[in-house]
Parts: structure tokens; sequence; C-alpha cells
């Protein structure tokens, strides 16, 4: 048994080390043909996966969310987004970057500036990343491009969003525009936020609302192929698009203001009185800002930055100019109610001004020979913009209380208006001359700020934002361009109190005294009086530009045009109700009452024109 | 009597320590073993981006699997034999529960949930059902004869058929195989080879109507034609056989590989992880694992060899199959020639209960070996 169970033992031993021995060249055959298979892929295969590996990848690309678009205040777009198609190249999907660059070259017209700005953005891009070669192709660019795809790997033409802005140049010192993002800009964005999005506001609206107008960044997982072209979409996250302003301009105003002062250097700034709401802004000459969103030309640039007018300046915004006798209405005002002068006090002018331990005189610049006469009191100062009557009662003011008075009504300081970039101007006193100038304050220099001229500075944003103060007796408003974002209106930034305390009929004398300027046949603007069907206040002012020796005549035919006189010219209406105020400097225009007041009355005419049917409607 | 049960008799009376000394280990498979382990820890890491979470949890895994292996390896074959009815009713139980109140996820049930831990127990049938095998027909007449065969088959079956249920149609196959493994090597007739064959044939087609699931067809026919459902089915094959493809003789690098970095290859640190080893090591690489493979199933059937009993001499071969069967099946797999299943790379891919499993069997592997060299020394 014993036995037996020994040789049972040694068979079944036996049979199993034949079934490993099996099983082992089973189990080795089947490794083998893995390994076959391994090898087929590792290496007989290796190049084609390598391509595959290459190209078959998953991208997770951000999508661009559209721009919020820009309104006037009757709905007319201001600014919007066009297709566009713009040729890339994705660097790393070509194989010879230079020859598919001469290859292109041959095909479509590429400039050595279009390469060399795409060498610099090859510079910063992420792998596998898109880059621009040429913007905007033209139809006839693409459909070429199209038929040669074939031998252009790596290139593609895609299609883009561009920022566009239909009415050119009008609004361009109002709204701004945008750029393509450079390095400088590059550093301080977020580049999440930016992903989908290669360009930026630059100035004006565009600069200042960038947050609202950019909008959120989507996502989407695609897998491309061999070429670089999307096979599919996995997933998508929808951006979210920028959102819409509407501004408080009005583009009938701004076409007539732009379509009067087009061939001039000059600014125009047209403000709602009880709002604060700007609604016309016109800075000539101006530019048409389309030419900045896919990246200017050197050769244009260069135009537009060596232009002696001037065409990029926001003259609006940052041109610092005298008031001149503009600010006549409001030192008035001051007098009256710090009671320097009374509503009766009158003098008698001569045409000349004599400070004492002073040699030479001043002149009355409005008056002809032997000046504006006996019995000269505040109102016909202003109607007749009598020099002589603030030169005497500058001499009863102090700078200072004349200073910090007139900064109330917007001078030396900011406005506030919701775009950036504005200049404040020089609203002068004792302290400032000291610091700046390192003198001290002479009585002659209050005699020359008492019309507008000497240090004092200001902007035309200013000029208005004083007239409308004037026009409201004292309200204070901010002014603002941006009326409603997505259809949300902003409240006006209200401080909702008034200058001083000045009296009523303080006011309403002065404010007589500018209808007068107008509507009274001795008046400096008369002449814009006819055919007025409704009351208008304003001041005619007139800036020096060089300044002339007192005995000698201003005669334009003598000097060259660049040194002409500013013309200017504020304005509100209705008078009775004030519902706008313009302000309006022409550079070397000659007097205020010539050119400046006209053009002013043809604004306000159209705005009075529709104000008249808002009315209407109303009823 | 025969001397060797006689000497296994008083062996197993007492506790080993007491006479054999706590260091005495197989330090060859040891070597083997953590080299693997250390070649996955390296290739977790650059497949999940540098993320430092999943290799800690593997090191983890495979401090607790390899203590439970020195443990396992210090008790004495015996009671392997004695526990494994025991073992496996606890892994049929499990099973059970993991039908009644499994963790489901990806649309399967799999796991058990243990508060601290998940426990995956179709893993742990990778090596009980042979050990229950080994165990039932070492018991009985050798070769087995045809009423031990049956009842083996239906030991084998029963917990196949709970894994199919989860479901899991890969672990099932791959438990199915490893009982008969163990069945082929106890040396059946070859007429039951043969109509066990046919069989097998004939069940194909029920299998295919009643028992697989859609996606499991879908994956099957995947495999013949991936281009056709390229972003569905076919999409983690198309990127394994790229990724593989890619890595060339030499490979892209450790870190290096695209397609895993880019998140492209699914499952690229558990089950497709040969993939990432491919693509930055390349065809080397791929063959240098192979390589440790083979050396590790020539340990086993060494052992095997070596071992007196019937019960050591089929559970360490068995095993060392199995294990290389389950290295066959996954680089298949990933690499297009079987269809999608889920079976992960031994020792390489991610995965607690798949590590403690593997590191068990060893134990179980190494109180073998133990044996052999004891019965030696006290021969």
């Amino acid at each position: 048994m014993i036995n037996n169970t020994f040789v049972d033992f040694e068979a079944s031993r036996k049979l199993f080390v034949k079934r490993v021995v099996i099983s082992g060249i089973f189990v080795l055959i089947l490794l083998s043909l893995i390994m076959v298979r391994y090898y087929d892929l590792q290496v007989t295969r290796h190049e084609d996966f390598v391509t595959q590996s290459d190209n078959n990848r998953v991208h997770v690309r951000p999508v661009s969310p559209t721009r919020g678009l820009i309104y006037d205040r009757n709905g007319k777009l201001l600014a919007d987004n066009r297709s566009t198609y713009n040729l890339t190249i994705v660097r790393e999907r070509s194989k010879d970057l230079d020859k598919l660059l001469a290859d292109l070259g041959s095909l479509i017209d590429i400039s050595e500036n279009d390469v060399s700005e795409f060498k610099k953005r090859l510079n910063r891009r992420k792998p596998f990343a898109n880059t621009a070669l040429k913007f905007d192709l033209t139809e006839q660019d693409r459909s070429i491009l199209a038929v040669n795809s074939f031998r252009l790997e790596g290139a593609e033409v895609s299609a883009h969003l561009t920022r566009h802005y239909p009415t050119e140049a009008m609004f361009a010192h109002a709204v701004g525009y945008v750029g393509r993002i450079n390095e400088q800009e590059m550093s301080i964005i977020d580049p999440v936020k930016y992903s989908g999005t290669d360009s930026i506001g630059r100035i004006g609206i565009e600069k200042e609302y960038e947050n609202y107008l950019l909008g959120q960044v989507g996502s989407e997982h695609v897998e491309t192929n061999a070429r670089g072209r999307v096979m599919r979409l996995m997933s998508k996250k929808d951006p979210q698009p920028g959102q819409n302003l509407t501004l408080h301009l009005d583009s009938n105003l701004q076409q007539v203001a732009y379509d009067a002062l087009e061939n001039y250097r000059s600014a125009l700034v047209a403000i709602d009185v009880k709002s604060g709401g700007i609604l016309a802004m016109v800075s000539t000459p101006s530019y048409n800002p389309n030419a900045f969103v896919s990246g200017i030309g050197k050769k244009h640039y260069a135009s537009l930055i060596n232009s002696a007018d001037r065409p990029l300046f926001n003259r609006a915004l940052r041109g610092q100019y005298p008031p001149g006798s503009t600010i006549k209405p409001m030192l008035g005002l001051i007098a009256l109610n710090e009671e320097i002068v009374t509503a009766e006090h009158t003098i008698s002018d001569s045409g000349y001004f004599y400070l004492d331990g002073v040699s030479r005189p001043w002149r009355d610049h409005n008056a002809k020979k032997g000046g504006h006469g006996a019995d000269v009191n505040l109102a016909r100062a202003i109607v007749e913009s009598c020099d002589v009557y603030f030169y005497t009662m500058s001499t009863e003011m102090d700078i200072d209380l004349l200073s910090s008075n007139s900064k109330l009504f917007g001078f030396g300081g900011k406005t506030n208006i919701d775009i950036p970039g504005e200049q404040i101007g020089i609203m002068p006193d004792r302290h400032w001359k000291k610091n700046e100038l390192g003198e001290a304050w002479f009585d002659g220099d209050t005699v020359n700020a008492s019309i507008g001229q000497g240090f004092m500075l200001a902007t035309p944003l200013q000029l208005a934002v004083m007239t409308a103060r004037l026009a409201s007796n004292g309200r204070i408003v901010t002014p603002r361009l941006v009326k409603a974002i997505n259809g949300v209106g902003i409240e006006p930034n209200n401080e909702n109190s008034n200058l001083t305390d000045i009296d009523t009929f303080h006011w309403d004398y002065i404010h007589k005294a500018m209808q007068d300027v107008i509507h009274s046949p001795q008046g400096t603007a008369n002449k814009i009086s006819a055919g007025l069907n409704y009351r208008m206040a304003g001041k005619t002012g007139t800036a020096q530009v060089v300044s002339i020796d007192a005995d000698v005549e201003y005669d334009k035919t003598k000097i060259q045009e660049r040194q002409w006189d500013h013309a200017l010219f504020i304005a509100f209406a209705p008078a009775d109700d004030p519902e706008i105020a313009v302000a309006l400097i022409v550079e070397n225009g000659g007097h205020g009452s010539v050119i400046a007041a006209p053009i002013v009355r043809l604004v306000i005419d159209e705005f009075m024109k529709t104000s008249t049917n808002e009315n209407l409607v109303l009823r | 009597m025969h001397e060797g049960d006689f000497v296994r008799r008083i062996q197993s009376l007492g506790d080993r320590s007491d006479e054999k000394n706590l260091l005495e280990l197989d330090y060859f498979l040891i070597a083997i073993l953590l080299s693997l382990c250390a070649i996955g820890v390296l290739i977790i890491y650059s497949a999940t981006g540098q993320d430092t979470f999943f290799v800690k949890r593997q090191l983890l895994f495979i401090a607790v699997g390899f203590g439970l292996m020195c443990i396992m390896a210090h008790l004495s074959p015996r009671v392997w034999d004695r526990w494994a009815p025991f073992l496996y009713v606890v892994g049929i139980v499990s099973l059970g529960m993991v039908l009644a109140f499994g963790v489901e996820a990806n649309g399967a049930r799999r796991w058990l949930n243990f508060g601290f831990t998940r426990l995956q127990p179709s893993e742990l049938m990778k090596v009980v059902v042979p050990l229950m095998i080994s165990s039932y027909i070492s018991r009985n007449s050798i070769p087995p004869t045809f009423k031990t065969i049956l009842v083996s088959i239906m030991l084998i079956l029963l917990p196949v058929l709970l894994v199919i249920n989860q479901p899991d149609l890969g672990t099932a196959l791959l438990i199915f195989i490893s009982g008969l493994i163990v069945l082929f090597l106890s040396g059946i007739g070859r007429s039951y080879l043969i109509s066990g064959f046919i069989l097998a044939l004939a069940a194909i087609p029920s299998l295919w109507l009643f028992v697989m699931r859609d996606y499991q067809k879908q994956r099957v026919l995947t495999m013949f034609n991936p281009e056709q459902d390229k972003l569905g089915a076919g999409w983690n094959i198309i990127q394994s056989t790229t990724a593989i493809g890619s890595g060339g003789w030499y490979g892209k690098g450790w870190m290096n590989g695209t397609q895993s970095q880019l998140n492209f290859l699914p499952e690229s640190h558990t089950d497709f992880i040969i993939a990432v080893l491919a693509e930055e090591f390349g065809l080397v690489g791929v063959m240098v694992l192979n390589c440790l493979y083979l050396i590790l199933v020539g340990h086993c059937i060494s052992i095997s060899m070596k071992s007196e009993s019937m019960f050591g001499r089929l559970l360490a071969a068995s095993i060392g199959f199995t294990f290389f069967v389950f290295v066959l099946v996954n680089l298949a797999m990933v690499s297009g020639v079987l269809p999608v299943v889920g079976a992960p790379l031994p020792f390489i891919s991610y995965g607690g209960t798949a590590i403690v499993t593997l590191f068990a069997g060893f134990g179980i592997l190494m109180s073998l070996s133990n044996e052999s060299k004891t019965n030696r020394s006290s021969n």
C-alpha cells in the first residue's frame, strides 16, 4: 500500500512537471506574441505614433467673451464687434517657419512690419498657441490661402470678433479705443481673465470701463488633429459677454459740433446741467480709432504723433487754456457774494487801467479806443466784457479768496469725469506761486487773473462744469459719460449740495447779465441772437496766446496764425430753467464772438430741437 | 508514514518562530518584489502629474502588504492548507456582501466600505481561489477524479458568478483562469481538457447573449476596430497605443510622456499604467519589467519544484502562473490585443487591495519556500 502510494506520488510528480513545462511554454509564447505587438507599436510604427502623439491632443482653449457694446443715449452704436479673419501660425506645427513665412509672403501681401511684430508675439506665446501674423484678411487673401492650405502646414485662417467704431473719428476722444495687449500691459493684467482676449481698452471709455466691457472668458476642451484643426468639442463653458454701456452722449449734438469744428483745433463739451451727463465731447482734429484696434502701422502712427495739429491730443480733457473773459460772470458772482462790489457800483473806463506803482497800464481788450466810458456797472462789465471793471475790482479782492471761491466752480482740480487723463489746469494763489515759481504774489498777478489770464489755466471740461454750476445756481454735479450699464442707470454722482450760500438775487443778476451778452444789442455775442426762439445765457472769451504790449493794437494780420488769440464761448439754455451748458474753445480762433459763439448756438439749437420734441412727446 | 509528513506535523504543532529565525526570509524574492514596487511608485508619480497623494497612499499599501507578507511567510503551509476552506467561505460571504451593500462607483458595485478603507473582495479571490482549489485537490487523489474536478469547477464558478454580477467581467475571468490553472497543473486527464475546451467554445455564444452587458460587448467589438468608435469606447485604446508607440526604443524620459502628462490617457495610474511606462521608458523599459516578471515566475516554479507536498507544489506554481497571466492580460489589454477589462498590472498599478492581495499571495509562496528550505536542512 505504502509502495503503491509512493509510485502514485512519483507518477503524479512527473505529470505535474510535464504540466508546468507545458504551461511555461504556453505562457512564454503568449508573452512573445505580446512583445511582438509592443515591438510593432514601439519600433515598426514608432514614427506614426510620434506624429499622432504630437498632434492628437486635447487642448483647453479659452473662448473669448464678446466685448460689451457702447451706445449713445439714443441707442446708436458707437462701438461694436465685427467678424474679421486673421492669419495665424502655430509654431510647433510648421516644420520650417522661415519657409512657411516665405511661402505665405509669395501668396499674399505680408509686410516686414507684420513679420517683425509676429516674431515679437511668438516670443511671448504659450506652446501650441495660435500666433497672429496678419490681421483683417481680405476676402481675396482668404480664398488664396484656402486654395493653398495643403502646403501651408501650421498656418491657419481664424475668425475673430474685432472692435469696430462705426462713427470713426467723431467719438474717438470720448469713447477711446482698444489696442493689442502689449508687453507692459501683459505684466499687470490677470492672465486668466485675458486668456481669450488679445486686446484691452487703451483710452477713454474703453479704458475706464474695461472691467465692465471685457466679460468673462469661457473655455472649451477640444481634440485637435494632426494639422491642429479642431476635430471635436468635448466640453464647453460659455463665456459671459461684457456689459453694454449707454452713454449720455447724443450723437446728434456730437455730429453738429464735430461737423462745425472738424477743420479747427478746438474742443467742445456740452453737459446736462441736471445730471452732469456729458452730452457732447468733441476734440478736433480727431483720428480714426479703428486704426489702433489691430495695431497701427508705424508710418500711420508717426504721421499722427508728429502732426502739428496733434490729433491724438484730447483737448477737451487735457488742453489747458487761459479761460479769458469766460470767468467774468463767476468772478462777478463771487464779488457780489463777498460784498466787494454791489450791483449799483459803477466805474468809468478810459480803456486803460493803472495799478499803483506799476508804470505800464493794463489795456481793455474789448473796448474801442476810449474805453467803455462812464457808468459801467457789473452787468455792463459782463455784457460788454469790460476788462477795466474787473481790473479795478481785483484790487479789492484778495487772490486767495478769489482762488478758493473759483475752485468751488471746478477750477484747479479734477472734475472726476469717468474717463482717464484729465488735466487740472491752474487756479493760482499765493501758495501756488511760492511753490511753483518761488516768487511772491504781486497785485498785478491778481489783475491778470481777474480776466482769466496770467497764470490761470483751465480745460474745456472745467469750463463746461463751471458753466453748468453757474446755470444751476451752484448745484454740484460730477460730469459723467456713462449713463447706464447693461440698461441699469447709474445714479448721477450728485453731491446734492450747493456751492455756497449765495443769495438768489445774486444768481438772478448774473444770469440776466449773461442773457444780455446774447440778447442785448450791446452784448458781445448779440450777433447769434438772430432767430433765437428761446433764451440763452452766455459769455464770450478771448485768450491771449502771446502777450501784446498794452500800447500796441492787436492785429490779426500782423502775427502768425498759431499766435492768434483763442476764441472761447460758454453758454447755457434755456435761461429760465437751464438744461444744457456748453463750453467751446477754438485755438487761434480770434475773438470768441466771431467763431465760437455761433457754433455753440448750433449745438444748443440742436439740443433744444430734440428737447422740445421730447417735451411734445411727453404731453 | 512518509518522513516529510511526520516532520511537517511536528512543525505545525508549535509556533514556527520558536524554532526558526524570524529574519529568515526569501530575500531574493523580496528584492524582486520591492524593485517592481519602486518602478510602480515612480510611474504613478509621473502619471498623476507629480501628485504626491497617490504616491503616499501607494507607499502605505506597499508597507501594509509587505508587513502582511512577512507575517504570512512565517506560518506553516499546513496552516494555509487547513485555513483554505475558511478563507474561501469568508471570500464568498464578502462577495455576497458587496452585492448586497457594496459601494457603487462607475456603475459597478465592487467595494466594501469599512470607513477607514475600502476593500475589493474580488481582488482577494484571485489568491483565495487558487489556494482553495490547490488545497481541495491535494486532499484528494492525484490526478483528480471526475468528482473532484466537478467540485473544483463548482468552487471556481461560485465566486466567478458573484463577480460577474457586480459586474466585473475582467476580474471574474481572471479568477476563473486562476482556478483552471490549478486544475491543469494537477494533471487532469487529456479527455477532460478537450471536452472542457469544447464546452468553453460552446459557452461563448450564450455568454455573449445572456451574460455580457452592452458596454462589455462594445469593448470587445471596439478591440477589433478601435477607429470605429474613436471618441467613445475606442478612445482608451487609441490613446494607449499612441502612448506606447510614441515611446519608441528608449522612451521620452521620466515625466516627459506627453500623452500621460496632458491627461490624455485615462486611468493612467491604474489599469493603463504600462502605457505611461512604455511612453516614458520605451520598449527597453517594457522588456526590463517583463524580465523582472519572468524572474519572479521562474522563482515561483523553482519553489514549486522544491516543495515536498502536492499542495505546496500546486499552489506555488499556480500562484506564479496566475500572476503571470495577470501581467499578460494587462499588457495585451493596454496594447489593444484584448478588450478593455478591469485588470491592473501587478505591483505597478495604483490600488490598495490589489497590492495587499499580491503581497499576501507571495507571503504564502514564501511560507512554501521556507518550508522547502527547512525540510532540506532538517533532512
